[in-house]
């Protein structure tokens, strides 16, 4: 009496602090807690990148149907309104003509940004050789429009400047605004203020453009224009409330299944509340342990507890169904009979749940803790607190002769068992046949942005004329200037590369903003007044240019000698600050880093070793293939799964040799669980799915549900009595609330709950009726009390 | 009430006489404007010509240098509206109008611009563009349109009717030889001008 009252006291206590807890739990839904925290600096750069960095604030904005002129002007009235809205840093859509309000400030600061100016340009010959140039410039087509710029500046440096500073190719643009390569669709770029994973942030920039949209209907005769956005912050947003709607749905319809179930088999409110109580003290202890463990609980985390439900629901079932006639519900006889299997069970799947713990990504390793404390929770409740709730004398309706009509089909069943092995070795044939795709070793698998989506992503992006997405080099350095300056010494190792048309060209921080010392350099270059009016006379002599014209230029150079370095501060404010905003930035760490854009030769791919080949020795830069490394990263991780849930599979089969004590009944334990995991995956791999790491967690799902199932025949193979009725009928109520709430987890959009869903669904049906195949049916039915005939 | 009644009687027949005027006149000058040289008559002959491929002569007078600078090259029209200008010399160099859309290869680089966001050299372009197409109207939304001569020796003075365009360029001089255009003067506001002189490609 006074263990029970113990436990009732730790119970209402813990109940209370769970409470108080999930009162103040902050729930997410971003996916990347499904991204691997990272082990190396690399990875932990392009993870941070991913997550928070420059690539994660670009928003896409395309405007689809109507004619050209419509969608130009649509482009133009949003990016107007989007350009004071504060959600955003900049937007551009092509109508400007680029650079036009910076001219004054790269025409101030030529000398230092040039990439022209070296001592060698300002020697009689280098003067002459440009000035040269200009007056050839100036014969051309777009001479009337230079003209005017060549008294103060004959050498041509302004033109230099904004050259290497202009996009390569560019975007096509129809009717002054940017416009997809077929012209269909019209195209914006906009920078958020808020990163990619602050999805509140994202979520009120993607309404402001909504909201533009819909304005702009007020000054412009839409003809039924179409909005299109795409961008990793875009996605996170609709990735949010895809979770959100789908966990919201998932949950009702899994309660409503499983209490359904459970009063129609009951038909006692009471019994029903009871029942399910247990499992709300699983979930409200696994909320709380992961809020406490991790900070925040994810969607997925509670999407994935409607499952939990199915499993920890059993506990009760197993109670109320097994006590036996004329010994009261959960009495000594059942925590004597009964309880050891359960807890076997129960152990045998924290075991499995391990795995998920020690997975390395974040959003798994929650759904593990979870898990792991709501089963135990649940079945502690069960065995220690639901036997002093029940009233006194409660009993649930008899179901011994639905388990006795079970029986009998068990009987039938057990004849067909070669069918287990026939499936079994089949399932091995498939699996073997497929073993090269078996699995999806691609982190894209996770994502749940349907894939016309990410097709419409890629299109846009090429639109914009972006550098190569998936190669990018990377330089580091401990400040911004140290960072620009690796720019540079790159810069030259890639030059080679498009001279020998390696590459196409490159994009380069370096370019925007020079490091200090060679903007230093630069300025140090120019030659002194005096000596530089006898070298204009000289250079001068014989061209049509008279030496008097470009005095200003004489004046300019002076003043530029004076000047300081542009550094990162004069830009702000200006177009050219989120230019460089995107190719240099501080990581968390404090670190620099400088991205350069390969741009592939025409009509070519970059030879990622031919590039790796020219960075040499340069330790400060890397050659970053963004999609193999995160796609290397996950399949490390799908490895490390791999290996955890083998460690997982070790510790059950242990657990079960402890508890059983014989090889032959551990294996007889084992044989359906290994027949429903094969089976399963074959059936995915059948249907076409290539597995993920999310299937594996539903196969260890299957392991953890099928085993309890497995102990069960087993101890009916071995208990051999009138109790055997009644543990067939739990079983079988057990797996229709298991199979249902899987079930519906596999109605699902979002791959991760729907993959674990239909594994675990599939498995757990597959497993029971495996395990009921192969029990030793004729042994269990020997010396029943004949209530199974 | 008689008063009035004839006076709308005699409103009609003033409409009637003034209607048989005035349909006597437009048929006089309906013919008389076949058989004479005017802007429409010209742009119907440009209109009919196929494609073009000429050599061109260029010379920039420019109050900056002491000398005129050179170029030549070839000039490629095909209608309606692409319009390709090669320079050869001094430096090869190839400037491509499409629709609005001018693409400008100078030294291994390409570079795109849309003539609707870069009036100062739509002005330009569209001058000789719509000369070659024959698009009369097309040139009339930019331009005043003033012809002289005749049809063996014409010339075309446009100039911008945007006020913001006339402080770059005040006049655009087209010249030719019945469906042949022979010379493009354009006159900047500042004074500078250039003349570019325009050979067919004989076996055309």
């Amino acid at each position: 009496m006074r263990v029970r009252r113990l436990a009732i006291g730790v119970w209402l206590v813990g109940l209370a602090f769970c409470v108080w807890q999930v009162m103040q739990v902050r729930f997410v839904a971003d996916l990347s807690a499904f991204l691997p925290s990272a082990p190396t600096a690399e990875q932990r750069f392009l993870v941070e990148q991913l997550r928070d960095g420059a690539l994660s604030r670009v928003m896409l904005i395309g405007i689809e149907g109507a004619d050209v002129s419509t969608r130009a002007e649509i482009s133009r009235a949003l990016a107007r309104t989007l350009g004071a809205d504060s959600s955003f840093t900049s937007v551009a859509n092509g109508a400007t003509s680029g650079l036009t309000r910076e001219r004054e400030f790269l025409f101030q600061h030529r000398y230092a940004l040039s990439p022209n100016v070296t001592p060698d340009r300002f020697t009689v010959e280098g003067l002459r050789k440009a000035v040269a140039e200009t007056i050839d410039l100036l014969a051309s087509p777009a001479g009337l429009l230079v003209k005017s710029l060549v008294p103060r500046d004959p050498t041509g440096e302004f033109l230099a400047v904004v050259d290497q500073m202009r996009p390569v190719g560019g975007p096509r643009t129809a009717d002054g605004v940017w416009v997809t390569t077929d012209g269909s669709r019209a195209v914006l770029i906009a920078r958020t203020r808020a990163s990619g994973s602050d999805t509140d942030g994202q979520s009120r920039a993607v309404a402001a453009v909504e909201r533009g949209f819909a304005d702009a209907s007020t000054r412009v005769d839409m003809q039924g224009a179409k909005l299109l956005l795409t961008g990793p912050g875009v996605f996170s947003v609709r990735s949010r409330a895809m979770i959100i709607r789908d966990v919201e749905r998932l949950a009702v319809a899994s309660t409503l299944i499983v209490a359904t179930v459970l009063f129609l088999a009951y038909r006692s409110p009471v019994a029903l509340a009871l029942g399910l109580l247990p499992v709300a003290c699983g979930a409200l202890a696994g909320v709380t342990a992961v809020s406490l463990g991790f900070g925040t609980v994810h969607g997925i985390t509670l999407g994935f507890g409607t499952t939990l439900i199915g499993e920890a629901v059993d506990y009760s079932i197993y109670l109320f169904v097994q006590a036996a006639r004329g010994s009261p519900t959960g009495g000594r006889e059942w925590v004597v009979g009964f309880w050891p299997t359960v807890r076997l069970g129960v152990l045998t799947s924290i075991a499995g749940f391990s795995a998920l713990l020690f997975s390395g990504l974040p959003g798994l390793a929650q759904l593990g803790l979870y898990s792991i404390t709501g089963l135990m929770v649940a079945a502690l409740v069960t065995r220690f607190v639901m036997p002093s709730l029940l009233p006194a004398g409660f009993r649930i309706r008899d179901v011994s002769p639905f388990g006795a009509r079970l029986g009998g089909v068990v009987l039938l069943a057990t004849r067909l068992r070669w069918i287990v092995a026939a499936l079994a070795l089949a399932a091995i044939a498939v699996l073997v046949a497929h073993r090269d795709t078996l699995w999806d070793r691609e982190l894209s698998s996770l994502n749940p942005i349907p894939v016309e989506d990410r097709a419409l992503d890629a299109q846009l992006r090429a639109a914009l004329g972006a550098p190569d997405a998936r190669l990018v080099v990377t330089v580091s350095g401990a400040t911004a200037d140290a960072a620009l300056a690796g720019a540079e010494a790159v810069g030259k190792r890639l030059d080679a590369l498009v001279a020998a048309g390696k590459l196409a060209s490159y994009e380069s921080p370096a370019r925007i903003l020079p490091s200090a010392a060679t903007q230093r350099a630069r300025l140090a270059s120019l030659p002194e007044p005096q000596e530089i009016r006898v070298r204009v006379q000289a250079a001068l002599a014989q061209m049509p240019l008279r030496p008097d014209k470009v005095d200003p230029f004489i004046v300019d150079v002076a003043a530029a000698r004076d000047q300081s370095p542009v550094t990162r501060e004069m830009l702000n404010g200006t177009a050219l600050e989120h230019a460089l905003d995107g190719l240099l930035f501080a990581s968390g760490s404090g670190q620099w880093t400088a991205l350069l854009g390969l741009v592939p030769p025409d009509a070519g791919v970059i030879d990622a070793t031919v590039v790796r080949r020219a960075l040499g020795d340069a330790d400060n830069a890397m050659l970053l293939d963004v999609k193999a490394e995160v796609d290397r990263l996950y399949s490390g991780y799908l490895e490390r799964a791999q290996r955890m849930s083998a460690v997982g599979l070790v510790v059950i089969i242990a657990l079960l040799f402890a508890a059983l004590r014989s090889p032959v009944r551990v294996a007889r334990v084992l044989a359906p669980l290994v027949a429903g995991v094969l089976v399963v995956a074959a059936i995915h791999v059948l249907a076409g799915t290539r597995l993920s790491l999310l299937h594996l967690v539903g196969l260890l799902l299957v392991v953890a549900i099928g085993s309890n199932y497995a102990l069960f025949f087993d101890r009916m193979a071995h208990v051999r009595d009138a109790s055997n009725a009644r543990t067939l009928a739990s079983l079988a109520l057990a797996n229709i609330t298991t199979v249902a709430s899987f079930g519906i987890l596999s109605l699902s959009a979002i791959p991760v709950l729907n993959a674990i869903g239909s594994t675990a669904a599939l498995g757990a049906f597959c497993t029971l009726v495996f395990a009921a195949m192969l029990l030793r049916f004729a042994r269990a039915y020997d010396r029943t009390d004949g209530s199974l005939s | 009430m008689t008063e009035t009644s004839s006076r709308r009687a005699s409103l009609v027949e003033h409409r009637a006489r003034v209607a048989a005027v005035l349909t006597v006149l437009s048929l006089w000058l309906s013919t008389a404007a076949a058989a004479d040289w005017n802007v429409a008559t010209l742009f119907e002959r440009l209109a009919r010509e196929p494609h073009a491929h000429a050599r061109f002569q260029e010379r920039k007078y420019l109050s900056l240098l002491t000398e005129p600078v050179d170029s030549s090259g070839e000039l490629l029209f095909t209608p309606p509206d692409r319009l390709e200008k090669r320079t050869t010399s001094p430096k090869a160099e190839t400037v491509t109008v499409e629709g609005t859309r001018v693409t400008l290869e100078r030294n291994g680089r390409k570079q795109t611009l849309d003539l609707r966001g870069n009036p100062a050299v739509a002005v330009l372009i569209e001058s000789i563009r719509g000369t070659l197409a024959g698009d009369l109207a097309a040139l009339s939304r930019e331009y005043s349109v003033q012809l002289e001569g005749d049809a063996s020796k014409w010339r075309l003075v446009l100039r911008p009717l945007d006020s913001s365009l006339t402080t770059l360029v005040q006049r655009i001089e087209i010249s030719g030889v019945e469906a042949q255009v022979q010379a493009v003067e354009i006159f900047q506001a500042d004074g500078d001008r250039s003349v570019m002189n325009i050979s067919a490609v004989p076996g055309r």
